[in-house]
């Protein structure tokens, strides 16, 4: 079932010593990581941002195909950004025919871009992949903590969120269960133009909708009955704790994204 | 203080306000009162009140009337909200809408972390939750991959990390198969048990019902029945007058009597049962 392919946001638990970072230096580093992406220029600064990757990815112990399974959703958008970077840059024309014209810098631009795409999503998949949902979203609030004072709602974003990533594995199984259901009763979800998929997908959402508002309803009642009311005087079972590992870490990225950042400069 | 009853309603009434102005009674008169460590079930139809009454014993719902005493405390009293709803806790009937978390021991200790219980007791509350379900081995588990009866358990851990007096579970076995309902009803009977939890299971499985020390039945927003099982289910005419069957052992021993065969109603499971016929066949050689 193409649906179990999406693992955006699971968790897979585990005792490497990526899992045991604290969230917040994961969160940090991942947003170092990713400037250090869009300042790379030429092979060397992303050969050497892919090797910190891949060093990142064995010290996880996450297997790789994982990784390979989320990126197959965001196959269609790397196609289609190639595809537009090599036939939009100008440049060294390589090949022309009609109307279409490959340069040299485009398909560099092109191999680039996708690299790019596909780095940052195993890092972000990484990120989700070796820290349960809780603790990023713990992370996040106390990252984001000082912007209460700015009345910002930083606990119920936080709590939002992790309800959100708590719901997507059975919200995907309720999916797969009414496309079973509406398939035995005929409806044909893989066939026709867009417009008549678009279409056939209204018998699968209602419910999906009904039934996501149904539960939402219930979630609320059952969490009032254990005594939730907003983030104040909310004390957490595990606290967050800067170990020197974890600050070691962060700099470590920061440091990826200088050095990214320098050989952009010299064009490398 | 052990005297004083854990659940307490007085003429309780409650009525929905539609936007028709048409309001509906669905609790009409309900006066009961329940001991600490009774195990007590509700039964009734779909549309009895069952479920009405048990969202009044945490004060999720307000009576339109009457009033309702948790611990001796008022549940309109909103300072006393929190008080009241850590006193009892609520287990629902679909396992999946109540887990807050995505790994078990953290859904279990959402409650304490509401309640603001520093970390080092939320840790051993939640272990100890853990263990009196039998769920101790799933502690890092992500509930969606555990099957019905489990994530029914960790729901009652959940629960029982507030360190309640009483629990309220409200049909918490009618999405379960077979195998998953006689977990929840073992673990539920265990608690009352060793740890002298009241409980309040709401239900329309007459044989669970069976297996409680008393029994309430509902229709129409009223009480018809309370008493011992074994006593209220003698009345076979009059629950099936209301829709509601009797245990299988009872409505049995309930046609050997209308065959002319005197034998007592109050065997209400398979057991007791085939003792009473056994000792009805040695009579009768």
């Amino acid at each position: 079932m193409a649906l179990r392919d999406i693992t955006l946001g699971q968790y897979f638990p585990g005792e490497s010593p990526i899992h045991r970072l604290d969230p917040r230096a994961k969160l940090v580093a991942m947003i170092c990581y990713i400037v250090a992406l869009f300042l790379g220029k030429w092979f060397v600064s992303y050969a050497l941002l892919l090797l910190i990757l891949a060093a990142v990815v064995k010290v996880s112990t996450v297997k790789p195909r994982a990784l390979v399974r989320g990126l197959k959703p965001v196959v269609f958008i790397l196609v289609f950004t190639a595809v537009l970077n090599i036939f939009y840059t100008p440049g060294q024309a390589l090949v022309s025919f009609w109307i279409f014209t490959i340069t040299k810098e485009g398909l560099l631009h092109a191999f680039f871009m996708v690299v790019r795409i596909v780095m940052l999503i195993t890092c972000t998949f990484l990120l989700t992949y070796t820290t349960s949902p809780l603790a990023l979203t713990d992370g996040l609030e106390s990252l984001l903590g000082p912007l209460k004072k700015l009345r910002v709602p930083v606990h119920e974003l936080s709590m939002m969120m992790s309800i959100a990533l708590r719901f997507i594995p059975t919200l995907i199984e309720e999916t797969d269960k009414i496309m079973s259901a509406q398939r035995a009763r005929g409806a044909d979800f893989d066939s026709g133009n867009l417009i008549q998929r678009a279409k056939a997908l209204i018998p699968l959402l209602v419910p999906l909708f009904i039934s996501a508002f149904r539960r939402a309803d219930e979630l609320a009642t059952a969490m009032e009955c254990r005594c939730y009311h907003g983030g104040e005087g909310r004390t957490r079972m595990k606290q967050l704790h800067w170990r020197p590992g974890d600050v070691l870490f962060m700099l470590g990225a920061l440091a990826a994204a200088v050095a990214a950042g320098v050989l952009g400069c010299w064009g490398l | 203080m052990s005297d004083q009853p854990i659940l307490r309603t007085e003429h309780l009434t409650f009525r929905y306000t539609t936007e028709e102005g048409v309001a509906p009674t669905v609790l009409d008169g309900v006066s009961l009162t329940i001991r600490p460590g009774e195990f007590v079930a509700v039964l009734g139809h779909n549309g009895s009140g069952k479920s009405t009454l048990a969202k009044h014993f945490n004060a999720i719902l307000l009576p339109s009337g009457g009033k309702v005493w948790v611990d001796g405390m008022d549940s309109c009293d909103e300072d006393k909200l929190l008080d009241i709803r850590r006193r009892v806790g609520m287990v629902f009937q679909n396992p999946d809408n109540q887990i807050v978390a995505s790994v078990v021991e953290e859904d279990v200790a959402f409650g304490p972390e509401n309640l603001g219980v520093p970390s080092a007791e939320i840790r051993e509350r939640v272990d100890a939750a853990l263990a009196a379900v039998g769920m101790t081995d799933y502690a890092r588990h992500a509930p969606h991959l555990l099957s019905g009866g489990q994530k029914q358990r960790v729901a009652i851990a959940g629960v029982l990390a507030m360190r309640p007096r009483c629990i309220v579970l409200d049909e918490p076995t009618a999405m379960l198969d077979p195998v998953g309902r006689k977990e929840v009803l073992d673990t539920i009977r265990r608690l009352n048990r060793e740890q002298n939890i009241t409980v309040v299971l709401i239900t329309h499985h007459m044989d669970e019902a069976a297996q409680a020390d008393r029994l309430i039945v509902m229709h129409d927003g009223h009480i018809v029945a309370d008493d011992k099982p074994e006593l209220v289910f003698q009345n076979v005419d009059g629950l099936r007058s209301l829709g509601l069957e009797v245990p299988e052992p009872v409505a049995l021993l309930y046609e050997l009597r209308q065959a002319g065969v005197d034998v007592p109603l109050t065997a209400l499971t398979v057991d007791e049962c085939a003792g009473v016929l056994k000792e009805l066949l040695c009579i009768v050689p």
